[in-house]
């Protein structure tokens, strides 16, 4: 006899982004993401995805109908994760999800039904944790951060963020794995941006293969070149996620690891405060982002 | 007339909802709509012309590296270094921008289509060895069917054994799509959003691990197209012939050409590439591109503005509440008149180029499924396109791989100008791609893209032509209008990917808080 499988509800709604966090999901190796949808991803505990629109059959208002299902029927017993962040302008007719009953739907009325119901949120990717690229200046749509959404409109519920353009697919994974197995997580396993310091914990410069050079004072001066990619614009010194350790794409490769700069892609900072990419950043700027670097 | 609104379109890319209005169980006109607007190009006036290679991979997470491939020529024509990319950097771009092909249309047939055609409830009643497939029963039997149920039903018509083996694909392709992504990362240092394609060239250098590494990977992809995809394409061909006749787009197509084959011929619009650029109006005879052609209309989208212009002039101002406006998407037109993009239009244009190749490989195809070519401008002629696209880029880039010198440069410097302008076209997996730039005081001034999907997916303009999707739509019989397969089946047949098509076009001013942009 299989052991009784339990049910966890989820359902994955997308905002203001490039599905990006939905095709670094698809790349996780172990588990996979055929395991997520199919399998017991923590044995006897089962992710029931019940709305994620890259990946599911329906079409229409029948799929925006189990959305609404969701919230009436499950209320604090599902897990809302939200891709891309949530535009504010002109009242939220800049993204609309679909309809019911012949309106639209808006992005910034679902996540409010949805959250106020939810037992828990998790921001998936920079857009939804910071605001992300849709917010850069000068935030054409008035695109927020699901924390920023949800304070202002005064609904508390539990929140992870899990940043980065995209996350990497062990993060997302291993977010929901450790909601499987520990419930949601408390303030000790959280940072203050509410990451996982578990991926998050440590700087990208003290774990950098090319640390060495940078202590020796080697420095590229363009792509290709060896040495320290510091002076070429590189994020690392003030960028905290763990892709030196577990490098992307089945391990394949990392940003640094192919010569190109890190853009500090998991900060609340990226993509305005971190631009120009490509440029060393200001040592008057140190204090603002409490780097913790000698002066080379 | 009965209307039909699906909303949302759902497996595609991004926000999309397409409406229909039938007369009987005709579809007697249509309306393709795009939901989401971000204003790219407004985010990225003012910043350093570099950064916009690595923003603007930010606009689609499915297809970023045809967007930092334009992105890159672009720059590299306003840097004027256009004709000074070294060898080793020209082909480890396309060895990033084919991965990004081989991921995108596995993943398109098996994750995005395939559920249209194939039964997955089918698997309950599997009784052999597979550890997939048993997976797949465990779940069913559980009872808790999302994200597979809700769905359309009816017309799923393999047998039960069949729709079994292709549930097995579907998870197969699972993992070809990511060792798809897997190789993209060698050159690409990771994916989505690669970090290696820079103006100038690429950071990553071509080692021999690396050489070695990529062609095994790809040689198992490569397997896979060849034993699986194209057979399965094959399948729901003559399980579902009905569909080389519904789905009818303009028969008029546009190709920007991909894969550069010299590297010292600045201009993009007659450089060598594996896929050559052209246009060909109704199925016959070739014409060269004319980029000066191309113009964009706003009559049904959600901007002011003026119709029929050249997208370096263009001026947009975003309003939401826009009369007779159905879509964030704009209406491209060439010479005014309406084409599709994508595979199909690639395979079509090199087809009427003479590309020995590609007429082989086409006459080949409807000689086996006994069609006649113009038969090719339908659902199942994009789902063909689209597999023979596959096989050929990826047979090409093995022997690409081979031409890397691990001792040759892949770098050129270059002076961000105080002013300049920059174009770079290329064709991604869903067609013609365009980046446009202009500088000011080495700052962006103005940012412009048009987009695959913008073609496929565009309203009606203002001489009341409908975009090619739209036109697809038009005409076709829905057999059951509460389960209106043929409408979902036409749309995904072009692969639509909504994040790329939204933008808002040359924004010269930033007042953003009263939405009016002078």
């Amino acid at each position: 006899m299989e052991e009784k499988v339990v049910e966890y509800p989820a359902v994955w709604i997308a905002g203001a982004s490039c599905s990006g966090c939905s095709v670094s999901l698809l790349n996780s190796v172990s588990p996979a993401v055929q395991n997520l949808l199919v399998d017991p991803i923590i044995p006897g505990k089962h992710v029931s995805l019940r709305f994620h629109a890259t990946i599911m059959a329906g079409s229409g208002e029948a799929v925006i109908q189990v959305l609404r299902e969701t919230s009436d029927k499950l209320p604090e017993k599902f897990i809302l994760m939200v891709e891309g962040s949530v535009p504010t302008g002109e009242d939220g007719l800049f993204c609309t999800l679909g309809e019911i009953d012949g309106k639209e739907v808006t992005m910034k009325d679902m996540v409010k039904e949805l959250a106020s119901k939810a037992m828990a949120a998790i921001a998936v990717g920079s857009c939804s944790s910071f605001g992300g690229i849709p917010s850069g200046a000068p935030n054409p749509t008035g695109a927020k951060s699901l924390k920023q959404f949800l304070e202002e409109e005064g609904i508390n519920i539990p929140l992870i963020n899990v940043p980065g353009c995209p996350p990497h697919p062990d993060w997302i994974m291993g977010t929901v794995a450790t909601v499987l197995l520990s419930g949601i997580p408390d303030q000790s396993q959280l940072d203050e941006k509410l990451r996982l310091k578990s991926f998050y914990g440590t700087l990208i410069h003290d774990n950098c293969p090319r640390r060495g050079f940078f202590d020796a004072g080697i420095f590229a001066e363009k792509p290709g070149d060896e040495g320290c990619l510091y002076q070429l614009g590189c994020k690392g010194p003030y960028t905290y996620a763990d892709c030196p350790i577990r490098h992307w794409n089945n391990g394949v490769n990392w940003c640094i690891g192919a010569g190109a700069q890190c853009i500090g892609c998991v900060e609340p900072d990226f993509h305005d405060m971190y631009a120009p990419m490509f440029e060393k950043i200001k040592e008057n700027d140190y204090e603002k982002f409490k780097i913790r670097i000698k002066s080379e | 007339m009965k209307k039909i609104s699906i909303d949302p379109i759902t497996r595609i890319e991004g926000h999309m909802k397409i409406e229909a209005f039938l007369d009987g169980n005709i579809v007697k006109d249509a309306r393709c709509s795009g939901t989401l607007y971000r204003g790219f190009e407004t985010i990225l006036r003012y910043r350093d012309p570099r950064d916009a290679q690595r923003i603007t991979q930010r606009v689609c997470g499915v297809c970023p590296a045809v967007h930092c491939t334009a992105s890159t020529l672009n720059l590299d024509s306003a840097f004027a270094v256009s004709d000074k990319i070294p060898d080793n950097a020209r082909i480890m771009r396309n060895l990033v921008l084919g991965s990004n092909y081989l991921q995108s249309h596995i993943l398109h047939f098996y994750h995005l289509t395939a559920l249209d055609y194939v039964d997955i409830t089918a698997v309950a009643k599997y009784n052999g060895n597979d550890p997939g497939l048993k997976s797949v029963k465990s779940f069913i039997e559980r009872g808790n069917l999302a994200p597979f149920v809700p769905r359309y039903e009816g017309d799923y018509r393999f047998d039960t054994e069949t729709n079994q083996v292709l549930v097995k694909h579907y998870l197969m392709a699972l993992e070809m799509r990511k060792l798809s992504h897997e190789i993209l990362a060698i050159f690409g240092g990771k994916m989505p959003h690669n970090a290696t394609v820079v103006p100038g060239g690429i950071t990553e250098r071509p080692t021999v691990d690396k050489i070695t590494g990529f062609l095994w990977r790809l040689n198992k992809i490569r397997d896979f197209i060849n034993t699986i995809y194209l057979p399965d394409v094959l399948a729901v061909a003559t399980t579902y012939p009905d569909y080389f006749k519904i789905g009818q787009g303009p028969n008029n197509y546009l190709c920007y050409g991909a894969f550069d084959l010299e590297s010292d011929n600045p201009d993009y619009s007659t450089r060598k590439r594996l896929f050559p650029q052209g246009v060909v109006m109704g199925m016959k005879e070739l014409q060269p591109l004319d980029t000066d052609k191309i113009t964009e209309s706003v009559k049904h989208s959600w901007y002011d503005g003026e119709d029929s212009v050249h997208p370096s002039k263009g001026v947009t101002i975003p309003n939401p509440r826009k009369e007779d406006a159905y879509s964030w998407i704009r209406s491209p037109r060439y010479n005014g008149t309406v084409c599709e993009v994508g595979p199909l239009a690639r395979w079509v244009v090199a087809y009427f180029s003479g590309d020995s190749y590609v007429k082989n490989a086409v006459d080949k195809l409807i000689s086996d499924i006994k069609i006649d070519i113009s038969s090719l401008n339908s659902v199942l002629g994009r789902h063909a396109a689209r597999a023979l696209d596959a096989k050929y880029v990826a047979d090409k880039m093995a022997e690409w791989v081979l031409q890397l010198d691990p001792d040759g440069p892949a770098f050129v410097e270059y002076e961000i100008p105080e002013e300049g302008e920059g174009m770079g076209i290329v064709d991604g997996p869903r067609g013609a791609l365009g980046h446009w730039i202009r500088i000011k005081e080495k700052k962006i001034d103005k940012y412009q893209l048009v987009v695959p999907t913008t073609w496929n997916g565009s309203p009606m303009d203002e001489n009341g032509q409908h975009g090619p999707m739209e036109q697809a739509l038009i005409g076709t019989e829905v057999r059951d209008p509460s389960n209106p397969f043929e409408l979902v089946r036409i749309a995904r047949s072009y692969d639509p990917c909504l994040a790329c098509s939204v933008h808002s076009l040359d924004v010269n001013g930033n007042n953003i808080g009263e939405l009016k942009v002078v």
